[in-house]
């Protein structure tokens, strides 16, 4: 038995009043983004429901596709079978038995919206319940709170039948909130970080700094497929990939050990800025969590952010680094953040930075560079590519290595 | 031309060849280089080992890539020989076994090892009972092929496994060479086998590569030592080409085993039961035997010279096994199985791959027919 539709309902976006259209649009066009390899899909958003029409594409594969969106609550797929009570029998019978465990109870639930129909609701919800309960002798039939509802709606063309409910991602959909600029290093706080973002409506696009040859093409990698992983929440992601070497090289000839951190983060915050003007974001995402390292003490924090008046959006700001780590593993981040390559934060890392660092005495050593030469050699260098949803370096590889093996 | 000379090589596939082709070209890095040309191969090969003991039912820190079947069986044996010598310095194996494990014995035999061979009946089987009496306390090692490679018998490796349960500090080796794809080997947990070895060359995979199971927690030492490859166990720089090429063989080889076993089963019953009709034919490969080898011999004619024979009429089989043929070595497991030597140097052994068809068997059987029937006149 084939689904013939995906039923999607909105969650927090019913309460979203006047905006309530301009949400559902966006919904449409993240669920055709995420869906784009399923030609013969049509997505049609009404008022309090968005229906997926799969005109013959595979429904489990869709369904994996919407597990992670934001902005659905739960989803059902619907069958469709001609108009006979024995095509809805045989139907209910099929898809109470995918989902029947030992000891579960169902109902039906019929609504008749074509009033023609040769049986009226309850002999429906009769015949119907007895053809199932004949089909598993050992399910008991239960009107109050049964383990499985098979909504049943008969309509003009033919009748559809329902049994699943399945959990969406909840959160806003991606891109309703406005754009930020996510600072993807390649550790496990900023995938989290992005992640958060999206749930809450953001379009992200990530900033990633490299320094070869201090950083390895593993890194930058990584990064990517980093990238990749949080693209599955709104289809693409952009990626941007800023040199950073040579302002590494110029801090560590001219600025004291000890203020060597604090500069190269209010480079990279400078240079995330310029890159958020470039491109219309309003804010900037990244993946501090207070105390965790000597950059995210708060005197760090304040003499880093004192470049810029943009808002900073950091989601994982007060989580430990246990519930950071929860997160990664079930958006999974974690294993490809663990793997061992270094990152432009950590090499030139001097052995005792300072974790209170004073915006003075910054700004004073940030007098012996070239600070707008460097920002702007640095921002010509830049290299933006589109990273598709799943499409990791990993994915490709796997497919090589399919057809060779 | 029909090729029936399978136990003694195979045919290279036409997508092993182009695996090999393929990744001599694009993963031309040595697995151990830090750069990226290096990983990709290293991951490649990564894959080729998971893909090869996933189809065995193992995990892939069980799998160890060799150059063949005698590389496996030299380090099987002596390698536990290595390792185990503080504990004892006897070991078990049968009479029949293929020459990389009776010349192995022999070697360590001339430097004060002890070694057991265990006679076989004359369907050339081993007995578990046999093992189970020949066991001392200062056994380290068993050592008994799966499948012969002359006649085909099937050595009831699961029965003996039971038997050495009870034995449990002693290794157990099997040679698997020619049961792969043929005759099935339970390996994995649930198993008694510590080491089986595999040759790729016998199932359509390129010429020297191979690999060894060895189970979690047994320890061998290596012979190979060098650049730390293979965890430390077997040096060298990995042949990733030929590994790709024949973790593919091995896939095309295992997945559909169970048809490839019937067919083969089929051709088979059809060449012993026609050559059983034969009054001067004597068939010594068992009814019960490896779906793939028939082993027999026409009445005072030399093996070798219904090789020939049959030669000239674009037939290729062998006398027996290919390592021992060119040296006129008569037929060891024939004469294991008390065959008489006269009737033993007859042997002449059919080998079938799954390529193989009945068509062929048939017209195999046409040329025979003549073959024997020159023979039976001058005769």
């Amino acid at each position: 038995m084939q689904y013939t539709e995906i039923m999607v309902r909105y969650g927090e976006l019913s309460t979203k009043g006047k905006n309530k259209k301009y949400f559902i649009k966006k919904l449409s066009t993240n669920i055709r983004q995420a869906l784009k390899d399923f030609p013969e899909v049509q997505v049609v958003g009404n008022r309090d429901r968005l229906h997926i029409k799969l005109n013959g594409e595979d429904g489990e594969a869709i369904i994996e596709r919407l597990r992670p969106m934001f902005g659905i609550q739960t989803f059902s797929p619907v069958v469709k079978v001609e108009k006979s009570l024995e095509a809805a029998c045989e139907a209910a019978v099929e898809l109470v038995k995918k989902q029947y465990k030992e000891g579960m109870s169902f109902k039906i639930n019929t609504r008749r919206a074509d009033h023609e129909f040769e049986f009226d609701t309850n002999e429906i919800n009769q015949k119907m319940g007895s053809a199932v309960a004949l089909a598993i002798p050992s399910i008991r039939i239960q009107m109050k709170q049964p383990d499985i509802v098979v909504r049943v709606e008969v309509r003009q063309r033919g009748i559809y039948l329902s049994t699943e409910t399945i959990q969406g991602a909840g959160g806003l959909p991606v891109g309703t909130g406005g754009k930020g600029m996510l600072m993807l290093s390649g550790g496990i706080d900023s995938p989290v970080a992005g992640y958060l973002a999206q749930k809450r409506g953001l379009e992200i696009e990530a900033v990633h700094f490299h320094s070869p040859p201090y950083t390895s093409p593993q890194a930058l990698q990584k990064a990517k497929d980093l990238a990749g992983k949080l693209a599955v929440y709104s289809g693409t992601i952009q990626f941007i990939e800023v040199p950073f070497t040579e302002i590494q090289e110029e801090i560590k000839k001219h600025v004291p050990q000890g203020y060597g951190m604090t500069i190269n983060r209010r480079m990279m915050l400078r240079l995330t800025d310029e890159i958020r003007k470039q491109r219309e974001g309003l804010a900037i995402v990244n993946g501090e969590s207070i105390g965790q390292v000597a950059s995210q003490t708060l005197e760090s924090m304040a003499a880093i952010n004192a470049v810029t008046n943009t808002p900073m959006i950091r989601p994982v700001v007060s989580m430990d680094k246990t519930e950071i780590i929860e997160i990664a593993e079930k958006i999974d981040t974690f294993e490809l953040s663990v793997q061992p390559y270094e990152d432009c934060c950590t090499i030139f890392a001097p052995p005792k930075p300072k974790t209170r660092p004073q915006v003075s005495k910054a700004e004073q050593y940030e007098e012996h560079l070239d600070v707008e030469g460097l920002i702007q050699r640095a921002l010509d260098g830049i290299k933006v590519t589109a990273i598709h949803a799943g499409e990791t370096s990993e994915s490709k590889e796997q497919e090589l290595f399919a057809s060779l093996l | 031309m029909i090729y029936f000379d399978n136990s003694a090589t195979t045919k290279i596939s036409p997508s092993a060849l182009e695996t090999y082709q393929k990744v001599s070209e694009q993963f031309f890095g040595n697995p151990s280089s830090l750069h990226q040309l290096g990983e990709h191969s290293s991951r490649l090969l990564h894959q080729s080992r998971l893909q090869i003991a996933q189809l065995l039912g193992v995990t892939d820190e069980e799998i160890y890539f060799t150059s063949g079947g005698t590389e496996g069986d030299n380090w099987a044996i002596k390698g536990t020989a290595l390792e185990k010598k503080p504990y004892g310095n006897h070991i078990i194996t049968s009479s029949v076994e293929h020459p990389a494990v009776r010349e192995s014995m022999e070697q360590l035999e001339q430097f004060g090892w002890e070694v057991t061979y265990l006679p076989v009946n004359e369907k050339g089987e081993v007995s578990a009972d046999d093992v189970k009496k020949a066991v001392r306390p200062e056994t380290v090692l068993v050592s008994i092929m799966a499948v012969n490679n002359e006649v085909g018998s099937i050595q009831p490796i699961e029965e003996i496994g039971e038997v050495l349960r009870e034995y449990p500090s002693v290794h157990f080796h099997v040679d698997a060479v020619q049961a792969v794809g043929k005759v099935p080997l339970k390996l994995g947990k649930d198993s008694r086998i510590d080491m089986a070895v595999f040759s790729g060359h016998k199932f359509h995979a390129p010429r020297g590569t191979g690999f060894m199971y060895i189970k979690r927690g047994r320890r061998l030492a290596p012979l190979i030592t060098g650049g730390g490859q293979e965890s430390s166990q077997r040096s060298g720089t990995e042949n990733v080409p030929a590994i790709a090429a024949m973790a593919k063989s091995f896939r095309m080889t295992m997945e559909p085993i169970q048809t490839n076993a019937n067919k083969m089963m089929e051709i088979r019953s059809y060449l012993m039961n026609s050559l059983k009709e034969k009054k001067k034919v004597t068939v010594f490969s068992p009814e019960k035997g490896a779906p793939h080898i028939v082993c027999f011999g026409i009445k005072d004619i030399r093996g070798e010279v219904v090789v020939h024979a049959l030669e000239d009429k674009g037939i290729y089989v062998s006398t027996t096994s290919a390592c021992s043929s060119r040296s006129q070595v008569e037929a060891s497991s024939l004469i294991a199985m008390n065959v008489p030597k006269q009737v033993a140097q007859t042997a002449v052994r059919v080998s079938l791959s799954p390529d193989n068809t009945l068509e062929e068997a048939e017209e195999f059987m046409t040329v025979f027919n003549n073959v024997y029937e020159q023979f039976t006149y001058i005769n």
